[in-house]
């Protein structure tokens, strides 16, 4: 049997098929026949220990969590172009022309590793950034609070 | 090549000779009408296991905890209390759904969804055996870390579109969570393909042997702390204890999935067992040899010289065997995490932040390094060979 492109991927549509069949199927049919919908506007609160929630939960968030997925966007990228070189890296040892491939491949390395280096350094992997002063800016400091 | 479960039955004569026999008794070509046939059979039956691995998971977390700390555990629902996931299911369909009014109903109604058909879709190239996978991708490893993360896309839009702030913290923290330990996984399974040579599950485990020193998790030093990179990485991103932070029950009530209720509560926790029993499985594709039977008997060739079976019934017992092996390993891994869960406490949000970028992603790049220059020195060969090379070469100068 030949199998082109679309015949492999067959499995994965039918499966995210499977998924959305099972969802709707216990929710929306079979739930919606069998559970009670009495809503109040007390159970649609959302749940804040017993308290009546202030405000709305979309304001302004921390930015840490920004920093963190531009970090994760320069690795998986850099992981993403490194993938189809890892898998002919193999043949191309076998073949005598690794050489060139490993040093490609360890120079990509270094470009990654030293943009971990500059986060590290820069402090953008502290989920708590430190600002600790120097010793001078600690004898400043003492001497403004002495007077 | 892409191997599949249609390809793998086509080669029996039995497979084509029902095809001539249907094609012409329906006066069409039926070829591609039983292919789908037959990939719809086996999606249902896989989906049907992993909704009951899942169901059974969240039994064995609660008897193997019961276990843990001298409990009982369930043990009134069916023989030893095997029935509770059942009970549980028709419990959560018979509760009412409640949506909170503030919410983005549309994100909140769909979030489940999309954990649940992120997990499912993962299961087309679990690599339970060299013939029932349903499709070997020939970028298998590529496909799952991209269909993977969709489970990471869900709990973000769980938390955000309940309107909680519960919900958002616990979104907010899964997510970077779950991208953030991605990158170690990402940097050792690209060390895996360098020894492989190939990103189809099926070309990782043929490259492997049965018995355990031909497992990657010991082919060579950079391999074996791979493989606990890995694990620790996988557990994070299955939020599994002690990284279980965006359900952290005692600072968030019970994080991205406080305003849920009924049954999508129980599909975030289907798609969650699930999810570990998938990353268990490619685990132990990866490291530990998958499906591979000692002494090459899951190739079937064994049964059909020496006990003298027909080729079909030898060939399949061959894939029993194999199918055997790969959920040994899977089912002791996944004994693995919840044993973990249920003996380590769970990590502060900046103690997490630091193992990963700080400790996991460094050693993992070492690892990556270490493999690659491991392939051009050494061929590809593993370290036992290496060594009992040396040794030979060393006895033979005496």
């Amino acid at each position: 049997m030949s199998s082109t492109n679309l015949d492999v991927f067959m499995p994965v549509i039918i499966l995210i098929a499977l998924a959305i069949i099972m969802f709707v199927g216990a929710i929306g049919v079979v739930g919606k026949l069998l559970r009670p919908h009495k809503p109040t506007p007390l159970k649609e609160t959302p749940y804040e220990c017993g308290e009546a929630p202030v405000g709305s939960a979309w304001s302004n968030f921390n930015v840490r969590f920004y920093v963190v997925s531009l970090i994760f966007i320069i690795f998986d990228v850099e992981g993403a172009l490194m993938f189809p070189v890892a898998a002919v890296f193999k043949d191309f040892v076998a073949i005598g022309a690794g050489g060139v491939v490993l040093g490609s491949l360890l120079l990509f390395i270094l470009i990654l590793a030293s943009g971990l280096v500059y986060c590290w350094k820069k402090g953008d992997l502290d989920w708590v950034k430190s600002f600790q002063l120097s010793e001078d800016q600690l004898k400043k400091l003492n001497e403004v609070e002495a007077r | 090549m892409n191997n599949t479960i249609v390809s793998y039955l086509s080669q029996f004569e039995g497979h084509q000779k029902f095809l001539a026999v249907a094609s012409e008794f329906l006066g069409f070509d039926v070829t591609a009408l039983v292919g789908f046939v037959i990939f719809f059979t086996a999606c249902f039956i896989l989906v049907n296991v992993a909704a009951a691995i899942g169901g059974l998971g969240t039994y064995a977390e609660r008897k193997i905890s019961a276990d843990i700390q001298m409990r009982q555990g369930p043990n009134r629902v069916g023989p030893y209390g095997l029935l509770q996931f059942l009970a549980d299911g028709v419990k959560m369909i018979l509760k009412e759904d409640v949506v909170p009014a503030q919410a983005d109903k549309f994100l909140f109604n769909i979030a489940p969804l999309l954990a649940l058909s992120g997990v499912f879709a993962t299961l087309a190239v679990l690599p339970l055996s060299s013939g029932f996978i349903l499709t070997d991708l020939n970028i298998g490893i590529f496909y799952l870390l991209g269909v993977g993360s969709v489970v990471g896309v869900a709990i973000f839009v769980g938390g955000y579109a309940s309107n909680s702030k519960w919900s958002l913290l616990g979104g907010m923290r899964g997510a970077s969570q779950i991208i953030s330990y991605e990158v170690p996984v990402t940097m050792s399974i690209i060390s895996i393909v360098l020894l492989s040579g190939g990103m189809s599950l099926v070309t990782v485990t043929e490259s492997q042997g049965g018995l355990p020193h031909q497992w990657f998790i010991l082919h060579n030093p950079f391999t074996f702390i791979g493989f606990f990179v890995m694990f620790i990485g996988t557990l994070a991103e299955a939020n599994r204890a002690p990284f279980d932070l965006p359900e952290a029950e005692s600072e968030l009530v019970s994080g991205y999935h406080t305003e849920y209720t009924g049954m999508k509560f129980a599909f975030f926790a289907l798609a969650e067992y699930a999810e570990v029993f998938v990353l268990c499985g490619i685990v132990s594709a990866l490291y530990l040899g998958g499906y591979k039977v000692p002494m090459d008997l899951g190739n079937g060739v064994f049964f059909v010289e020496n006990l003298g079976l027909p080729a079909v019934i030898g060939k399949n017992i061959g894939q029993l065997l194999q199918l055997g092996a790969f959920f040994t390993k899977t089912f002791l891994l996944y004994y693995v995490v919840i044993w973990i869960r249920w003996t380590l406490p769970r990590m502060r949000v900046d103690d997490l932040m630091t193992l990963c970028w700080k400790y996991l992603t460094p050693i993992s790049l070492f690892n990556l390094i270490g493999c690659a220059i491991w392939v051009y020195f050494f061929e590809n060969q593993s370290m036992w060979s290496v060594i009992f090379k040396a040794g030979a070469a060393g006895a033979g100068h005496h």
